[in-house]
């Protein structure tokens, strides 16, 4: 039997470091957000002759507009962008006109407004809160307490800070949005990691009702060593689908599947050496109060 | 009793897997002389039986950014509306818009404002392009529900005008004074009527109405256009009202859902429809799919090797698995989204977590020196308790994230909706498979050897 809960302040270093960095670049970085909750601007363009589409993105880039997409058919020029003012877009008309010297006339230029309200939003953050007090009942029934469903939440916020962190450092450094995959992708973590908590929390469980009477550590520390390969094989599987998935999936989906694996991993990470110490760290103040 | 059990099981395996069928799928070879060139198509239902038809064909149903859809564009009136309300007008005209449609049965649609110099449109992504013309209609209904009275009380003049030109006083009753409203069917006629249940404040007003109008008429006007003057028999002070009128059961469940979706804060009406593309691109779907069946053929060589025998079984429920789950899809009909999909991948993971938690117990008995019968059982005996748990609790989130009882402080749609659903299927279809069909597996293997 490992002894896994003598090392929590190792564990508590781990977490601390990789959540510090998080909210570090949460708030001095924030996030990009896409097109679905900013909105943004449509362009159509009809071009006096065809031009490398290269050049016309290096020109929208260099004036500072962020392309969501971009399309040339022959003459006809389609793009679409973060929102941007009049001034910008003339400037950027301008600088075209003058360094692929063509002649350009507007077809339409529309405001685009968010598809995601600030109600759907603010709807899907009540449901989440939901669900939370969801599992909090069922955990108080189910494992007759309240410490196993507090250790278990507890654990799962963990799991959405470290997710919600590290995404922050993924758009800063690698342009990667905030947007509908994301949320679901948050979602989804949340879900396996509650998942991977109780399995172990079970094991607990049914060695405390196997009748000897021995310190919590003692039952803890015995669930993890015997749950810790079944631990490793599941997240195993998880990750070969999703490293497949990074590896030959499409580019469009690679941040969703990025942030799935660090929520498979921190998920996987949090139940054992976030949710078990502080099982322990309650069931030992229950003893002692 | 063995025989019907059998002849059952068959049946409902030639089911599914017919349902499960690819679309499509040309076959052409020859057999001997014979050639042999057909396509392979799923189920497809079209029943007439004792009055009673049954049409439905089941078909794999993607979403928006899986398969593109119908991209329509409403203009806003807007002379009516002052200019610094523009703005609140259009994103609830927004809200309202995308409640319709998706009350109309069309799942996760996109809809957004946009802006173009002083015009203001709404555009409306519409996955797939069935009813097209039927979702334009809804979409652009103002569904301004009005109750009105009687005008003047001189009775000369009342007998010569028309009824429903006499009836032009608003009450201040409205659409928005109405909670819910439900098509039912009447009870002598069966003609079907939408039953409108008022709000506490709509009630009183409805109950001061009636009283004072007792023996005459009242009007209902949607969009400024008679729905039903009835004759109020007696003041009715229970909140409930029925609009009665020549309905068919299509245009009241149209009334029904524009009542409850509210009435648009302004008029719009449609200037341009084409089909659009998949937000993802079809290269880009068909890399992840491959991608994902290289991972999932991973993961069962992975439990083969490491499990052996055990790991094959689980292998072949998981493919059952995958297969009841897509018959499932295909039979509700549910729309595959990106997140429907991973939600699906997920309960995947968690199918899979079922039966390595069975596994390791059974590897843990047969350390102890069981037998492997007796092993077996006791594995299956022992995990039951911890999947239950386990699937339980995410059954939990995926029940409130998908909102059944359509409550208004939860998501009514969208994404959300879409990953909850194929997360609550594949989480009941794995406890299903994981702990019966497996067991149902080992045993048939084991008994033989």
């Amino acid at each position: 039997m490992v002894n896994f809960t003598k090392y929590r302040w190792l564990y508590f270093f781990i977490s601390a470091l990789v959540i510090g960095i998080g909210l570090f670049s949460l708030i001095k970085w924030g996030y990009r957000y896409s097109i679905e909750f900013v909105g943004g601007t449509q362009l159509e363009y009809q071009l006096s002759r065809e031009a490398s589409i290269q050049e016309i993105r290096k020109i929208f880039i260099e004036n500072g507009a962020e392309i969501v997409e971009i399309l040339l058919e022959g003459k006809n020029l389609s793009v679409r962008t973060k929102a941007i003012n009049e001034k910008k877009e003339l400037g950027i008309r301008t600088a075209l006109e003058k360094n692929l010297s063509i002649r350009i006339d507007i077809l339409r230029i529309e405001t685009v407004g968010p598809t995601l309200g600030k109600e759907m939003v603010r709807k899907t953050l009540v449901a989440a809160l939901l669900a939370t007090l969801g599992i909090l009942i069922y955990m108080i029934y189910a494992f007759k307490g309240i410490n196993y469903a507090a250790a278990a939440i507890i654990a799962n916020l963990h799991d959405l800070i470290v997710v919600v962190g590290s995404y922050s450092l993924l758009s800063h450094f690698f342009k990667a949005e905030v947007d509908t995959m994301f949320v679901t992708a948050v979602l989804t973590t949340m879900s396996f990691s509650l998942h991977d908590t109780i399995v172990i929390f079970d094991k607990i469980r049914e060695y405390r009702h196997s009748g000897s009477n021995e310190k919590i550590e003692y039952y803890a520390n015995k669930a993890l060593t015997e749950t810790m390969v079944r631990s490793i094989n599941n997240s195993m599987t998880i990750l070969f689908m999703l490293l497949s998935l990074t590896l030959l999936g499409g580019s469009t989906i690679r941040f969703f599947i990025i942030t799935l694996l660090i929520g498979t991993i921190t998920g996987t990470y949090s139940s054992p050496f976030v949710a078990t110490p502080i099982l322990v760290w309650l069931e030992k103040r229950k003893i002692k109060g | 009793m063995k025989f019907i059990k059998t002849l059952l099981l068959i049946s409902i395996t030639i089911l599914i897997i017919w349902i499960d069928l690819p679309e499509n799928l040309p076959v052409n070879f020859n057999l001997g002389k014979k050639k042999i060139n057909f396509k392979i198509n799923p189920l497809s239902l079209d029943i007439n039986f004792l009055g009673l038809s049954i049409k439905k064909k089941f078909n794999t149903q993607l979403g928006l950014d899986l398969k593109g859809g119908s991209h329509l564009v409403f203009e806003a009136q807007t002379s009516k509306t002052k200019p610094e309300d523009l703005n609140d007008a259009l994103s609830s005209a927004r809200d309202i818009i995308e409640k319709r449609v998706n009350l109309y049965g069309i799942s996760e649609p996109s809809v957004q404002t946009l802006k173009s110099g002083n015009k203001y449109r709404i555009a409306v992504d519409i996955p797939g392009v069935t009813d097209i013309n039927e979702a334009v209609k809804l979409i652009g209904k103002t569904a301004q529900l009005q109750f009105t009275e009687e005008a003047t009380s001189d009775a000369k003049i009342a007998t010569q005008t028309p009824l429903f030109l006499r009836v032009t006083k608003p009450t201040g009753l409205t659409g928005k004074d109405i909670k819910k409203a439900t098509v039912t069917f009447d009870n002598q006629t069966g003609k079907p009527q939408v039953s409108l249940n008022f709000s506490g404040e709509g009630a009183n007003l409805f109950s001061k109405i009636t009283e004072r109008n007792v023996g005459k008429p009242v009007g209902i006007f949607l969009d400024d256009y008679p729905l039903s003057i009835p004759t109020v028999q007696q003041v009715i002070s229970d909140g409930n009202a029925v609009i009665t009128g020549n309905f068919t059961v299509d245009q009241a469940k149209e009334l029904a859902i524009s009542i409850n979706s509210g009435a648009l804060p302004l008029s719009i009406n449609l200037v341009e429809q084409r089909n659009i593309g998949p937000s993802l691109g079809e290269k880009e779907v068909r890399q992840s799919v491959f991608a994902g069946l290289i991972g999932l053929t991973m993961v069962l060589i992975f439990m083969i090797v490491y499990y052996g025998n055990l790991g094959a079984i689980a292998s072949i429920s998981l493919i059952i698995y995958g297969l009841i789950s897509f018959a499932i899809f295909r039979t509700i009909p549910v729309v595959l989204t990106l997140p429907g999909i991973a939600g699906f991948i997920l309960s995947i993971g968690m199918a899979v977590d079922s039966n390595i938690l069975i596994f390791e117990r059974i590897k843990e008995e047969l350390r102890k020196g069981k037998k492997f019968e007796i092993a077996i059982k006791l594995g299956f005996g022992r995990a039951i308790d911890a999947i239950k748990d386990a699937n339980i609790t995410t059954l939990t989130v995926a029940f409130i994230l998908f909102n059944p009882l359509n409550w208004e402080f939860l998501p009514q749609f969208g994404m959300v909706r879409g990953f909850a659903l194929t997360l609550g299927i594949g989480v009941a279809t794995s406890l299903f498979t994981g702990v019966v069909i497996t067991r149902r597996l080992i045993n048939i293997f084991y008994k033989k050897s």
